[in-house]
């Protein structure tokens, strides 16, 4: 039975669930709402929600599980001895699934496969003809695995509708059984839903949750066949496929650090001075224009900064400034991914800021401009030393947002990871390298693809402080007024 | 020193000006006061100028994508040729390739040209033939096979001209720089001329670009942005069935619900921490989970939605919350004092208002999502994909494209052509942010209640 079958006559079961409680309800109470504890259709709701949570809850474990039986039987039918010099069991098995696949689709043409499984020559050239291209000439022992693949993934479907069904149906019996005028059926009803939004909420720990251990296991296999002292020490970034490649991050850090700091510099001085003008001089209709403008910056899609780093600046900066200056002839350059960065942060800043010099209360500035200071001694003097938390707040944010920019650097500041001070040099970032990393066909097991994992676990450790960093700061200073 | 100015002025000995005209120290501090504001007009300006200046830069190059140079042909469709059984039968049809098809556009262009009295000049039949799109073939033989009968018929065929013939027209490609591309030469440009003053070349409108699937690196003429815009449309599909429920029942429970103790504050904490996590890191987690751990299939439409909508949740839940948290409490308490239960007064009282929010907040979160790219990078979506993925529920398993990412990929390639292509894409990629952000803002002036 397929999925979707199944889901769908669970989903049947649950809305004739719904009439069926609800009636048995009032045939209880005799026709007398009155009678009941709770309207007719708490009844109806308590009796689907038997029958459709248990089924869902163990369809979704189910699911999870199916993939390690699967592998687990098919790993038993191949011998590791068997594994031929350069190739690995994950390789293996990537063929054996493809095999699997090859086999439903024969037999979906009505193929005997049974017959063709005794010839993998014959196998071979029936797959190609059916449009499934295998590598390597399918050895007995891997179409045996691709067989019970294909077995064990028939018996689970079969096994798992199975037992939903029955859980659905057992779940609509007890739920008729207990149905009486008494029984509280809003207060069951609730306690399900109640249990329901819990759930739901914790889809976020359990996200993070994901990031971490995902990043960590794949981080700890990583340092296992790369030495953690050489990536943390190293200051080279050469990646071979190969192997014998030098990991150091620094070179990586390096092109993070110095692409966010010009980033900062284009946008802190931009965004904090359009806030206060926008905050403490412009007039409502001004500001009512502006203002959404900015925030225009903040809605337009990063790939469309990297496109105009590629196509525009980065020729315009070569052209007329690195060229004739003899900075080198480079188009991506981390001055290149640094200016877009800053147009792209501005918004971030000054929208910020806005909010925090907005906060400050009114009757500080009555005061000093009460005591002869002009506006612009008022801002500087007194506002922005209140507000000044806040921003710190504000740029650690931008800060946290520049550094986990990927597609304008990886579109802007280049591929070579060096250590210059050269800002019109081609740089790179650690971004960028997670992305040319993972991008491809990769092999899950070289220290040059696991090395993407440490390289996002330093990431999400970096944002994560900043951001954490930049909302204690906030939260400190929003107390001193409130 | 200046104490002491002060303090003399203060006393009144030092005044000899009047008050209409200001003394040196206020004219200096009135100038930087005007210096303070100018700074801020500064700002504002620059600001606003590097938006002007990535549009213009945008549409400018992007624009000339949605136009295309074609030449008008008509073309015999030749029996004898394309059927060789007779029977008019696809399958047995299917047997000529595109070459064969090929040949026979060069054929039925080289003879309108003799027909029109056309000079070519020195060009060989074969330089002719070069100037239509390798993929017309392909369209036409799609064309013929989906309607066998077409055979024997003349039809008036606009074939998709070179790129390099099409990037003459639209000033991408020069004399100048055509003789020193082994892919064309001034002698076809000329010869195009002729053939636009004859009235048979033509560069017009170009649905294709929003229909046609991608083609490959030789071929930008051809590409379009068909199975990018539906591998945007699946996954935005997948985010909104996946994150709006989730996202509305998370804000529902912890503001309406939960109680104030510390694990409320871990998750409140740790879902304003995943709003703030760079979106590649997302893309390592649909890697590790999703395809390695769940053994899902990569590149496809169900993993990319997975990601992104896991991304879009805590930017639903943002604003959900602060949609809730500005429902009144006297409507809660009105609910209640009739007897409705907790759960009840928020699902019938609270929640509904708290609509207009919730959607404004969702629709932009969508559109986040819809711009993402670097996630979807590294769940493989970066391969060629020409093909439309199947209907849904299975062709969410089928390998996809989305708008962002062939942007990416158009990036990537060597031809001159795809640069057009790929802002010509992110006008289209804006246009649908456009549109998903007037109708938020729409929603949010129509219905926001102030109360």
């Amino acid at each position: 039975m397929s999925l979707g079958l199944l889901c769908l006559i669970l989903l049947g079961l649950a809305a004739a669930a719904f009439f069926l409680g609800r009636q048995r309800a009032m045939a209880a109470a005799g026709g007398d709402v009155r009678r009941l504890h709770s309207l007719p259709g708490f009844y109806g709701q308590i009796t689907a929600l038997a029958v459709i949570v248990p089924a869902f809850a163990v369809l979704v474990v189910w699911l999870l599980a199916e993939g390690f039986v699967i592998q687990s039987s098919a790993l038993s039918h191949i011998d590791v001895a068997d594994v031929p010099a350069g190739s690995d069991v994950s390789l293996v098995m990537a063929d054996v699934t493809r095999l699997a696949r090859g086999l439903a689709t024969l037999a979906a043409n009505g193929t005997d496969v049974e017959a063709l499984s005794h010839d993998p020559v014959a196998l071979k050239t029936a797959l190609g003809a059916a449009g499934v291209a295998m590598g390597n000439d399918p050895t007995p022992a891997m179409i045996d695995a691709a067989k019970a693949v294909r077995t064990t993934a028939a018996q689970s479907r079969l096994g798992l509708s199975v037992v939903t069904l029955a859980l659905a149906l057992a779940g609509l019996g007890w739920a008729l059984v207990r149905i009486k005028p008494e029984f509280r059926a809003r207060n069951a009803t609730e306690t399900v839903a109640m249990g329901l939004l819990i759930g739901a909420s914790l889809i976020a720990v359990l996200t993070t949750v994901g990031i971490v251990l995902s990043m960590l296991s794949e981080t700890i296999h990583f340092f296992g066949i790369y030495p953690a002292t050489k990536f943390f020490l190293s200051a080279t970034w050469t990646p071979r496929f190969g192997g014998g490649s030098d990991l150091g991050i620094w070179p990586l850090v390096w092109g993070t650090v110095y692409v966010s700091v010009i980033a900062l510099i284009v946008a802190v001085p931009i965004g904090l001075l359009s806030a206060i003008y926008l905050s403490e001089y412009a007039s409502r209709r001004v500001r009512g224009i502006v203002k959404p403008l900015i925030e225009i910056l903040a809605g337009i899609p990063t790939i469309v900064y990297g496109l105009f780093a590629l196509i525009t600046v980065g020729p315009l900066l070569r052209d007329w400034i690195a060229v004739p200056m003899g900075f080198g002839n480079s188009s991506s350059s981390v001055m290149t991914a640094g200016l877009v960065m800053g147009i792209m942060v501005i918004p971030f800043v000054s929208s910020l800021s806005d909010d925090i010099i907005n906060a400050v209360p009114q009757s500080l500035r009555d005061g000093s401009l009460g005591l002869g200071a002009t506006p612009s001694e008022t801002i500087r003097k007194v506002v922005l030393p209140a507000a000044l938390p806040g921003i710190v707040g504000a740029v650690l944010l931008a800060a946290s947002r520049a550094i986990g920019e990927t597609m304008i650097v990886v579109l802007g500041a280049g591929a070579a990871a060096r250590l210059s001070l050269n800002p019109f040099d081609a740089m790179t970032t650690v971004t960028v390298k997670i992305v040319s990393q993972l991008t491809g066909d990769t092999e899950f097991n070289s220290p040059e693809t696991l090395v993407a994992f440490a390289l996002g676990l330093t990431l999400f450790t970096l944002t994560l402080g900043l951001n954490i960093l930049a909302l204690v700061i906030v939260r400190k200073y929003r107390e001193q007024y409130e | 020193m200046t104490t002491l100015d002060m303090t003399g002025e203060n006393a009144g000995t030092g005044r000899s000006k009047s008050l209409f005209t200001a003394d040196k120290r206020t004219a200096a501090r009135n100038a930087a006061e005007r210096r303070f504001r100018a700074y801020g007009v500064v700002a504002i300006t620059l600001a606003i100028l590097a938006l002007v200046w990535l549009l213009i830069s945008i549409f400018s190059t992007g624009l000339p994508a949605f136009k295309q140079t074609f030449i008008d042909i008509p073309v015999t469709l030749d029996a004898a040729v394309l059927d060789k059984a007779g029977h008019g039968n696809p399958d047995e049809m299917a047997s000529v390739s595109t070459i064969g098809y090929g040949k026979l556009i060069a054929k039925a262009l080289s003879a309108e040209i003799a027909a029109r009295g056309i000079d070519t000049g020195k060009m060989k039949p074969r330089d002719v033939a070069e100037m239509i799109s390798e993929e017309s073939a392909a369209t036409l033989r799609n064309m013929v096979l989906a309607n066998p009968k077409l055979l024997g018929s003349t039809i008036q065929f606009p074939a998709l001209a070179n790129g390099r013939i099409d990037g003459y027209f639209k000033g991408r490609v020069t004399m100048a720089t055509a003789a020193l591309d082994k892919n064309t030469s001034p002698e076809k440009l000329a010869l195009a001329d002729r053939l636009v003053a004859a009235g048979m070349m033509q560069t017009r409108l170009n649905l294709g670009f929003l229909t046609m699937p991608d083609a490959s690196d030789q071929r930008p003429e051809a590409a379009g942005l068909g199975v990018a815009i539906l591998g945007s449309l699946y996954m935005m599909f997948i985010v909104l069935v996946l994150a709006l429920p989730i996202g509305v029942a998370a804000s529902v429970y912890l503001e309406e619900f939960a109680p104030k103790n510390r694990w409320t504050d871990l998750i409140e904490v740790n879902i304003s921490n995943l709003a703030a996590v760079p979106s590649i890191v997302y893309g390592i987690l649909g890697l590790a989970i999703f395809i390695n751990f769940g053994g899902l299939p990569r590149s496809t439409a169900i993993v990319g939605g997975l990601v992104l909508a896991l991304m879009t949740l805590p930017r639903i839940i943002i604003p959900t919350r602060a949609a809730l948290k500005a429902v009144p409490p006297s409507i809660r308490d009105a609910a209640l004092g009739v007897g409705a239960s907790r759960l009840q007064t928020v699902m019938h009282h609270v929640l509904p208002l708290a609509m207009p929010g919730v959607l404004t907040g969702t629709i932009i979160g969508l559109a986040q999502a819809l711009g993402e790219t670097a996630p979807l990078l590294l769940i493989g979506m970066v391969a060629f994909v020409r093909d439309f993925p199947k209907a849904p529920p299975m062709g969410l398993l089928d390998p996809a494209s989305a708008l962002p990412v062939q942007i990416f990929n158009w990036t990537q390639r060597g031809d001159p052509g795809f640069v057009e292509r790929a802002s010509g894409a992110i006008i289209v990629l804006l246009v649908f942010l456009i549109v998903m952000n007037t109708a938020a803002i729409i929603l949010r002036r129509k219905y926001e209640r102030r109360w």
